[in-house]
């Protein structure tokens, strides 16, 4: 599964990379984040407690960031299991690039699932890790303004071809959650 | 008045009871105090298993003991068997990589389970099963058998040095060389044989009683008949008597080769329940019989086919690519070998033939018999190549089928596979089905449907099957006090309607009442040990001819007690329409079964009852060949690539007909199956990843209802020579004509835009596509 998008966020370039790269902000931005671990300057493990409708999975994770070029961004790679429902892993280029005092964010994303949620989420998987970046992206702009680093603004963009929220089967959403941690530990940094 | 007796179309005793849910399924049944299992399955293709810890999901709530291969090898059990015997050229053994019930080590496919969790729910289970820690190293996976032969694909078995399992050859291919290097046309087919998921209607089920005083097991699971699974499992797995594992199966809801295996899942649950003393019951759900099911067909072909300046076939050469899977299931291997290679060639007269096969290992779910086994695979290799030597030698394609066809005066023919053919009709077949096509009238009906701007196009498939599968089978006829009788049958109903078949022979046979017929199945307690079972379209002969057999001892015993009563020689007595006649006077069937319960109007020394049982066993390379024609019309739609099927006819001769409604009713679903591997069910696993991208319904299409028109179908009876009714298989026979069928109906649809080739499955995709590259080509 392939993804980009891009996001403005009114706040300058040096304090959207401060905030993607404090555990505090990321952590308040991917629900359900229970703890992190420092492995190394530029490894994680985390564990993440997802609830999708009636599925509720926890998931553990590794992350690992590569070329990473202060302020203007990095590769992040993202690896997390889900126990028996399979496991999901992926990475992420990210750049910002400064525009008339605001921020763009744009991101290339690759991802795949395995096990049961290959199986049987297939055909929902990019929808629902869209819905899942969208989200991801309102809590962590949100989170900027109610700590004033970012200026109240309009909601950020949604990705291209997001569903609206409505109720998944039950598989689905164990779909979603494997997705939601490969995007939330993908988005996962510290410095 | 209906009449019961063979040959009568009488409408299933089965059905009220299958349509009405009154029908007993393995997850219909439950034990008192039953413990339920749920197994971890691998979520990657190929990883080696570093380490499992379950200490957290031990301590889960309702969790009675979680087992991994540590366990199993601790108590000794076996390595499940692969059941083949096949050499390669030079004499070198089939290499079978051991298989556990539990992965040892290392996974080889998705979904090879791991973990055993035993707790008192199902859900208990399942969420304890969340809990168990399993840290893989991956490694790289192969999923298709061609890549899997290059030098730096994945290895699955290192020790083996490559993935080839076997490479099986029936000869040097000198000879046969010589003949295409000679000969006037070569014509050459590359073809996808699909791989298929096997969808009985109930997942598979295993409930596994055990009775801790006797020792005893008793396992309640879906299978094609018990005994083979129990002599595997009990003697070679579990290492227990046979007598202490019963195995007993309900309905099925069908079989298709894939309710015949031994599958990890059913020895473990047998296991667990006998290591805890409790009953244990393990409900797999569909995802589960996606990728732990065997799976069918999965072959890559090159054929060729040598054949003179009048289009008669002089040589064939196949090179087959079998993909195995990661394991051997028990007859995987042999597939195209000494299942469909039974018939390879197909009804045609092929004087000589090389024919190689490369059986591969990938990192897949094991395929093995599915209904037809290797059979419809050769078909579909024969046809294509016939169809091809028609266009390229501008000869009409039904001609030169005639030019090739086993002509009658040939039979018992030896192919060159050994085989030998005892009888057909193969032209006047043919004939048949093209007068039941109307295929003379097809060119009036394809100008109409391009009026309106769609393809009309036919294609004609014949095909030859090789049905009788294990060579011996036991039946046994038994009258009860109250005047009925009971058949107590080796052979195992899956959704055939035995119990019809049967009634009407035991009818025929005796003149006993159709409705006094009982049958018992399915019950290794019950069944004598002879018994083998349904698969390899061989009920009707193996069950049917023993059957007719214990009939005739029942009316050989019931002659002496006749004299007896009657105070005459035993030899005297005849037996006709129910009744034993010497002179004027008679004695009913039914009298005598009375009389055979009352040791004092029997003869001294004679045992009570009229109960026989014979073990019937055939020749042992004697298979008997139904074989037939079926003709599909399609039209496409050329700017969806969306094909509807107009019309269907089949004329087969499946021998003589037991019951031609019933016959019909196998032939229409072996039709639908074979139509739903040419026109949409596809197997897809990632190529990098080795995840099943088909895993469920929402991605894999199976045919449905509205797809198809009325079939038209009918019968050219020849009889079998070689057993007592003269009968044939019919179970596999649509599978094999209709994907021929189908898609050279389709390549005829798109031939004026040049296409020549295409592989199933016909998705309109795929049709869409070739159309559109077709017109790019100019």
């Amino acid at each position: 599964m392939d993804m980009s998008g891009e996001h403005r966020i009114p706040a300058s370039i040096q304090a959207v990379w401060d905030a993607l790269n404090d555990p505090e902000v990321l952590k308040a931005s991917i629900p359900g984040c229970e703890s992190v671990d420092k492995v190394s300057d530029t490894e994680f493990t985390a564990k993440v407690t997802m609830a999708v409708g009636p599925v509720k999975a926890r998931f553990k994770g590794q992350v690992k960031l590569t070329d990473i070029d202060a302020p203007n961004g990095y590769t992040i790679t993202g690896k997390g299991s889900g126990g028996a429902a399979g496991f999901g892993e992926g990475n992420a280029k990210v750049t910002l690039v400064e525009e008339d005092g605001e921020t763009v964010l744009s991101y290339t994303a690759h991802a795949s699932v395995g096990g049961k949620l290959a199986q049987i989420g297939q055909r929902l998987i990019d929808a629902t890790a869209k819905k899942m970046a969208n989200e991801f992206f309102t809590g962590f702009v949100s989170h900027l303004e109610e700590t004033g680093i970012a200026a109240p603004a309009p909601e950020a963009a949604a990705p291209e071809a997001a569903p609206s929220p409505t109720k998944f089967p039950q598989w689905a959403a164990l779909g979603a959650v494997a997705v939601a941690v490969v995007l939330a530990l993908i988005w996962y940094i510290s410095g | 008045m209906e009449k019961y007796g063979i040959g009568q179309p009488v409408r299933r005793k089965e059905d009220v009871r299958l349509i009405t849910g009154n029908s007993h399924f393995t997850d219909d049944l439950n034990a008192e105090g039953q413990l339920h299992a749920y197994f971890l399955r691998s979520p990657h293709a190929h990883a080696r298993i570093i380490a499992i810890d379950t200490t957290g999901a031990k301590a889960a709530p309702g969790v009675v003991d979680i087992f991994t291969s540590t366990d199993t090898e601790a108590d000794g059990l076996g390595t499940l068997p692969c059941l083949v015997d096949l050499t390669e050229l030079d004499g070198t053994p089939l290499f079978k990589p051991s298989r556990s019930v539990l992965a040892t080590g290392t996974v080889r496919l998705v979904g090879e389970a791991v973990a055993m969790v035993v707790a008192n729910s199902l859900n208990q289970a399942m969420d304890a099963a969340e809990k168990i820690e399993v840290d893989y190293q991956v490694l790289p996976a192969v999923v298709s058998s061609v890549r899997a032969l290059e030098a730096d694909a994945p290895l699955l078995w290192p020790e083996r040095g490559s993935n080839v399992c076997l490479h099986w050859q029936n000869r040097d291919r000198g000879d046969v060389d010589t003949i295409f290097d000679g000969a006037h046309k070569v014509v050459a087919v590359d073809l996808v044989n699909n791989r298929v998921v096997p969808s009985p209607m109930e997942p598979r089920c295993a409930l596994a009683d055990y009775d801790a005083l006797s020792g005893k097991s008793t396992l309640y699971a879906p299978t094609q008949g018990g005994h083979r699974i129990q002599r595997t499992m009990s003697k070679a797995i579990l290492k227990i008597p046979d007598g202490d594992l019963r195995i007993v199966s309900y309905a099925t809801g069908g079989g298709f080769g894939v309710r015949s295996k031994l599958y990890p899942e059913l020895v473990l649950t047998v296991w667990a329940s006998r290591k805890l003393a409790r009953p244990v019951k393990w409900r797999g759900d569909r995802s589960e019989t996606f990728i732990s099911d065997i799976h069918g067909r999965d072959q890559i072909n090159h054929a060729e086919l040598a054949l003179d300046a009048d289009g008669k076939a002089l040589a064939l050469r196949i090179e087959t690519f079998l993909n195995v899977g990661a394991y051997l299931s028990e007859n995987g291997p042999r597939i195209p070998i000494t299942a469909g290679g039974r018939i390879v060639g197909g009804a045609y007269d092929i004087p000589a033939l090389y024919f190689s096969v490369h059986v591969m290992f990938t990192n897949t779910t094991p395929t093995d018999t599915y209904r037809g086994a290797g059979r419809p695979e050769a078909n579909y290799i024969m046809e294509r190549l016939m169809e091809k030597a028609a266009i390229e030698m501008a000869i009409d394609g039904l001609e030169i089928r005639r030019r090739n066809f086993i002509a009658n005066h040939a039979f018992p023919y030896t192919t060159q596979m050994g085989m030998v053919v005892d009888c057909g009709d193969f032209a006047a077949t043919m004939d048949q089905a093209l007068d039941i096509a109307d295929w003379n009238g097809f060119a009036a009906r394809r100008f109409e449907a391009a009026g309106q701007g769609r393809l009309r196009g036919i294609g004609l498939g014949y095909y030859l099957e090789a049905a009788g599968g294990r060579i011996s089978e036991e039946m046994r006829v038994k009258f009860e006090p109250d005047g009925t009788v009971t058949i107590v049958a080796g052979t195992f109903s899956h959704g055939q309607g035995h119990h019809t078949v049967f009634s009407q022979i035991i009818s025929e046979t005796l003149g006993v009442e159709f409705d006094d017929v009982n049958l018992v199945q399915g019950d290794t307690d019950i069944i004598p040990d002879g018994a083998v079972g349904t698969f390899g379209s061989r009920t009707s002969q193996m069950g049917g001819v023993g059957l007719v057999r214990a009939c005739a001892k029942i009316i050989d015993k019931g002659k002496v007690i006749a004299g007896h009563l009657l105070q005459t020689d035993a030899a005297g007595v005849r037996f006709q329409d129910g009744e034993f006649l010497s002179g004027d006077s008679s004695v009913s069937l039914a009298d005598v079964a009375q009389a055979a319960f009352d040791p004092q109007r029997l003869p001294d020394g004679m045992d009570p009852g009229l109960d026989e049982s014979y073990h019937y066993e055939r020749g042992k390379d004697e298979n008997n060949y139904p074989n037939g024609c079926h003709i599909c019309e399609v039209e496409v739609d050329p700017d969806t690539g969306n094909l509807e099927i107009v019309a269907f006819a089949a004329v087969d001769d499946c021998g003589k007909i037991l019951n031609p409604m019933i016959v019909h009713g196998q032939v229409h679903g072996g039709i639908a199956q074979g139509v739903g591997q040419a026109l949409c069910e596809h197997t897809v696993y990632d190529e990098v990843t080795g995840q099943l991208l088909t895993g469920s319904y929402m991605d894999y299409a199976m045919p449905r209802a509205d797809q198809f028109p009325p079939m038209v179908v009918d019968f050219n009876v020849v009889p079998s020579p070689l057993n007592d009714l003269g009968v044939k298989g019919a179970g596999e026979a649509g599978c094999c004509g209709a994907p021929s069928a189908l898609v050279l109906a389709v390549l005829d649809a798109l031939k004026d835009l040049g296409i020549r080739h295409i592989d199933m499955p016909l998705t309109p995709e795929r049709v869409w596509r070739t159309i559109q590259d077709a017109r790019a080509a100019g």
